[in-house]
């Protein structure tokens, strides 16, 4: 059997493709291990002439990353799990659960789709710090408590859950709660990886919230203290780098390990929006 | 069905967390957008004016938020059919039978989606570096001089288009070949029996039939191209000259730089009202189209 | 005990020590703890202060003080943003001319009981005045700044200067030469697109006022101002400066150092920076100088840093022996010598020999003809809203007359509030 050419040239299209997709990121890596202003050097240099990990030891003793690794990684963590409580018992009660007003409260959910979250948060902001909650973690959980996009992505999911499985707990005199917590989180365990995930990388990632909420430099969140280092450092290329491969290196793991699980929450979403 | 009202108290919880940090202050959003809510009236509300819709009149006077619009529009326009083009193009070539190592390749296409926003803006920031940069460099094999891609106002939009498409290509890309696996191979080798070549397969096969996909993915990615705020802020600015202003960023500057709030609120609302318009031209679009 | 089973007990267990690590921590670190004081520092100044205050921790040991370091850059914007959160700490280092912006909406308090100590004969003039508003004093000067000169005299004297001239069209003369010894890709001068204060140096240096009207309305289209602007659109149009922003220099000392522009007006910070950063080969090129003004030396900026004392503080006793304690001469003296960062008091500047000191002494000079940024609240958006209007004059989008005009446009706009709130208090007391 012959190997077509125009296969080898696809593949290597493909090839080159990836290569350019990924060079960015192999670059980051690169220039994180150079001596501090190897990188602002012409031609500049694709490999460190010697690999050092100076830039993280800099990194690390001068600008308090270990606070700002912490922080993340805290909030990351509360804000999955504040997901993963409000979400799923709602997202299953809209899909299984009948009750008053469960129409108007989903059409109600829907509408909030549109408003982008942006909106809120002046308005948001005076409120937290009515509570005195500006600058504190709770504050910058806020968000995340429930979404109305997990919401519908527990609901699709455990809509394909048998009635008849809740119907017989319900016969052997299970109550509602115990049929959640014995029955139906089980059940839903696949979606909540995803939904899991999907949080803790968004709360990792994002950045305009806790930008504003916290105020202080020892609540900074990893891409808060980089946007705001990164003004500071703007020569220390090799630094700053080093600070961007301790941010994405934590989310591109964690994705790649859980691949199939965000394919499918991706799919699932974009299916019915 | 028995205990009829218990899924209330299932639902409660995140319905009232909504409502409360989501609903509520997007309706106060609207009220303080009418009035001149700045530092002073944080300071003391005695210094807040009701100002009817002067911010808004006002708005529409300001150069800056023309830019700040034309700005966004030209991400929306440019960058988000650009991505999308991008995304349809990876897939293809991925759902092509003949590709090797498909989900390898897969998994570094979609890479930068989950990268952190502000890390990979920084390490583009760099990239993109008029001396040191690795673009002008690889530019400049090709005679090509030095571009200062984030300094000159002509390129620091389509600098910022090119990093945005990097980021954001891999998402679509990967309902693409979702779609693509759906379409009947039969449909397309009957095209090729009946002597149509590959675009004109592409054209009159495959595009029908992943239409769907393509209008929803496009309301998708248009919504989130309104919302592009870190982007400017951490590789520009919002310089050179204002050039790469969004509306977002413009709201952040007045509202959480100068607090300005009354101001703030009222570009809020615009951007709302045109993502609003834009989703419904789209869901019209799509119905008219038969896609559900 | 099966697998989902073991899973789901896991994300019962982690779910709640999570929710109670969550519900711990409502808490704002900033929060009113009982004894320790809390203080902002910016940039450098932020590192430092610890060591200042060692000697006083030890002789005091009722007060802790914990200090916190904001970059530079987002200084303002955190301030106001705590101001609004109500997140202030109890001291705060804050840039002087954003004195007058925290008084107005009342985030700091009056000096009261410290101004019976203090010697303001000791202080610069133009950097005291600074610090006062509607006679009350609100903040004590730290450190004092303005901006200068810093060339390259290898460059000045081969254009054929021994020493930059003292007016403008001397020093502009002196500037275009150089340009005619370096070429094409070289430039004579960094005016950093992004910083509004090489333009505002400028600006102080005319006769006429940048605001007008009490500081309510904006006075940019007056002859004065125009000049100004025009002198400083000159040095883009005669490509004697680069059109770009100090982040796209990507090492603005390497760049010195290897003449891609010769002089610089930037602040004395950059004194311990500029020794420690060129090569050995370049450090007697280099010096400092006043300001050239338009007709003789010139003014410049009144700037540098005060402290100030949070009005919603509850350790303003703590909070004022440690301002005290920190603008004592021989602190002064030490806080220069950790951070280059120039005294405001001039018997820190005689008794450390700096009024002498060959980088300094441009400095001391130039200390004597400051003038205070116009003391409007609204000084900083404005003085950014101008910059951007600048840029865009640069940039040639728009003529000098078109560009005043926006700027007074800008201004009158920021300016509206207060000229609201004035006639509001105005009508009251009339009636």
């Amino acid at each position: 059997m012959r190997i077509k050419p125009q296969n080898i040239a696809l593949n290597a299209f493909i090839f080159i493709l990836a290569i350019i997709v990924a060079f960015p990121l192999f670059w980051m890596l690169s220039v994180s291990f150079m001596a501090a202003g190897e990188a602002s050097t012409f031609p500049p240099p694709l490999l460190p002439k010697q690999t050092q990990t100076s830039a993280y030891h800099e990194l690390f003793s001068s600008s308090g990353l270990w606070k700002y690794l912490f922080n993340s990684i805290f909030l990351a963590i509360c804000a999955t799990i504040l997901s993963l409580t409000f979400n799923v018992t709602a997202g299953y009660a809209f899909a299984k659960l009948k009750f008053k007003g469960r129409e108007a409260m989903f059409q109600t959910l829907l509408a909030a789709m549109v408003v982008p979250a942006q909106v809120g948060m002046m308005p948001l902001f005076l409120l937290l710090k009515t509570f005195g909650l500006v600058n504190t973690y709770a504050g910058a959980l806020v968000p995340w408590i429930a979404s109305v996009f997990g919401i519908f992505m527990v609901r699709q999911f455990a809509q394909s859950i048998p009635d008849e499985m809740l119907e017989a707990a319900r016969m052997d005199g299970a109550n509602e709660w115990q049929i959640f917590t014995k029955l139906i989180v089980p059940n839903l365990m696949p979606v909540m990886v995803t939904l899991g995930l999907f949080t803790f990388l968004g709360s990792w990632n994002d950045f305009m919230w806790p930008l504003i909420i916290m105020t202080d430099s020892n609540s900074y969140t990893l891409p808060v203290a980089l946007a705001v280092l990164s003004r500071e450092h703007v020569q220390d290329s090799e630094m700053m780098m080093a600070g961007a491969v301790i941010t994405v290196l934590p989310v591109l793991i964690l994705f790649i390990a859980l691949q199939r699980f965000y394919m499918r929450g991706l799919l699932a979403s974009s299916v019915k929006g | 069905m028995r205990n009829n009202n218990i899924g209330l108290w299932f639902v409660a919880p995140a319905f009232i967390a909504i409502v409360v940090f989501f609903f509520g202050p997007a309706l106060a959003a609207l009220i303080i957008s009418f009035t001149d809510f700045d530092i002073y009236a944080l300071a003391d509300l005695k210094n807040l004016r009701f100002v009817g819709f002067k911010n808004y009149i006002e708005l529409l006077q300001t150069p800056l938020f023309w830019k700040a619009l034309s700005n966004t529009l030209f991400f929306v326009f440019v960058g988000g059919p650009l991505s999308m083009a991008a995304s349809l193009g990876a897939a293809i070539l991925l759902n092509s039978q003949a590709a090797k190592f498909k989900n390898l390749a897969r998994t570094i296409f979609f890479a930068p989606v989950v990268t952190t926003l502000v890390a990979t803006a920084l390490v583009f920031k760099y990239l993109l570096h008029t001396k040191y940069g690795f673009l002008n460099f690889a530019l400049s094999k090709f005679g090509i001089d030095p571009i200062d891609w984030l300094g000159d106002p002509k390129w620091a939009m389509p600098a910022i288009v090119l990093f945005v498409v990097w980021k954001s290509f891999g998402y679509n890309m990967v309902i693409f070949i979702a779609a693509l696996q759906n379409v009947s191979s039969d449909l397309s080798d009957a095209a090729k029996i009946d002597g149509a070549n590959a675009w004109q397969r592409f054209l009159n096969v495959t595009l029908p039939a992943i239409g769907p996909s393509i209008l929803l993915v496009s309301i998708m990615t248009m919504t989130g191209f309104f919302q592009l705020f870190a982007e400017p802020y951490v590789m520009t600015q919002g310089g050179p000259a204002e050039q790469t202003v969004t509306v977002l960023y413009m709201m952040y500057e007045q509202g959480f730089k100068w607090w300005n709030l009354g101001n703030a609120s009222a570009v809020a609302f615009v951007l709302f009202l045109f993502m609003l318009l834009m989703t419904i031209i789209q869901t019209k679009f799509a119905s008219k189209q038969g896609v559900s | 005990m099966n697998r989902r089973g073991f899973l789901q007990n896991i994300a019962s267990i982690s779910g709640l020590y999570g929710l109670g690590a969550c519900g711990k921590i409502l808490g704002n670190e900033n929060a009113k703890s009982h004894n320790i004081v809390n203080m902002w520092g910016m940039g450098r100044e932020g590192e430092v202060v610890g060591d200042l205050l060692a000697d006083f921790l030890k002789s005091n040991p009722q007060i802790q003080v914990k200090v916190q370091q904001i970059p530079w850059s987002a200084a303002h914007e955190k301030l106001l943003t705590a101001f609004a959160g109500n997140t202030l700490p109890d001291i705060a280092q804050i840039g002087n001319s954003w004195l007058p912006e925290m008084v107005a909406i009342g985030a700091v308090a009056p000096l009261e009981s410290l101004i019976k100590n203090i010697d303001n004969n000791d202080y610069f003039e133009g950097i005291w005045q600074t610090n006062i508003v509607d006679n009350t004093l609100y903040g004590l000067p730290w450190y004092v700044d303005t901006r200068l000169l810093f060339y390259r005299k290898d460059a000045l004297k081969n254009a054929g200067f021994n020493q930059v001239p003292d007016n403008w069209n001397d020093w502009q003369n002196a500037l275009k030469k150089i340009k005619s010894n370096i070429g094409e890709k070289k430039y004579s001068i960094l005016l950093p697109l992004n910083e509004y204060e090489p333009l505002m140096t400028f600006a102080s240096q005319v006769d006429d006022p940048i605001l007008k009207d009490n500081a309510t309305l904006g006075n940019m289209q007056s002859a004065g101002f125009k000049k100004a602007l025009s002198f400083y659109k000159s040095m883009f149009a005669q490509k004697l400066a680069p059109m770009s922003a100090a982040n796209e220099i990507s090492n603005v000392y390497d760049e010195f150092g290897r003449g891609f522009f010769s002089f610089y007006i930037t602040g004395p910070w950059n004194i311990g920076e500029f020794k420690r950063r060129l090569p050995e080969e370049l450090q007697d090129a280099w010096a400092t100088s006043p300001m050239p003004g338009p007709n003789g030396w010139g003014t410049s900026s009144a700037g540098g840093s005060s402290l100030v004392l949070m009005k919603n503080s509850n350790k303003k006793e703590a909070a004022e022996l440690i301002i005290e304690y920190l603008s004592r001469p021989d602190v002064q003296q030490k806080f220069y010598d950790l951070t280059g960062d120039l005294p405001a008091r001039k018997s820190a500047w005689v008794n450390g020999g700096l009024a002498d000191d060959k980088y300094a002494s441009a400095f001391y000079k130039q200390l004597e003809r400051v003038k205070p940024a116009p003391a409007a609240p609204e000084w900083e958006r404005i003085a950014q809203e101008t910059r951007i209007v600048s840029e865009l004059l640069v940039r040639g989008s728009l003529n000098i007359d078109q560009a005043a005009e926006e700027m007074d446009k800008r201004a009158n706009k920021i300016l509206e509030k207060r000229r609201w709130m004035l006639n509001r208090i105005g009508g009251k007391n009339a009636q």
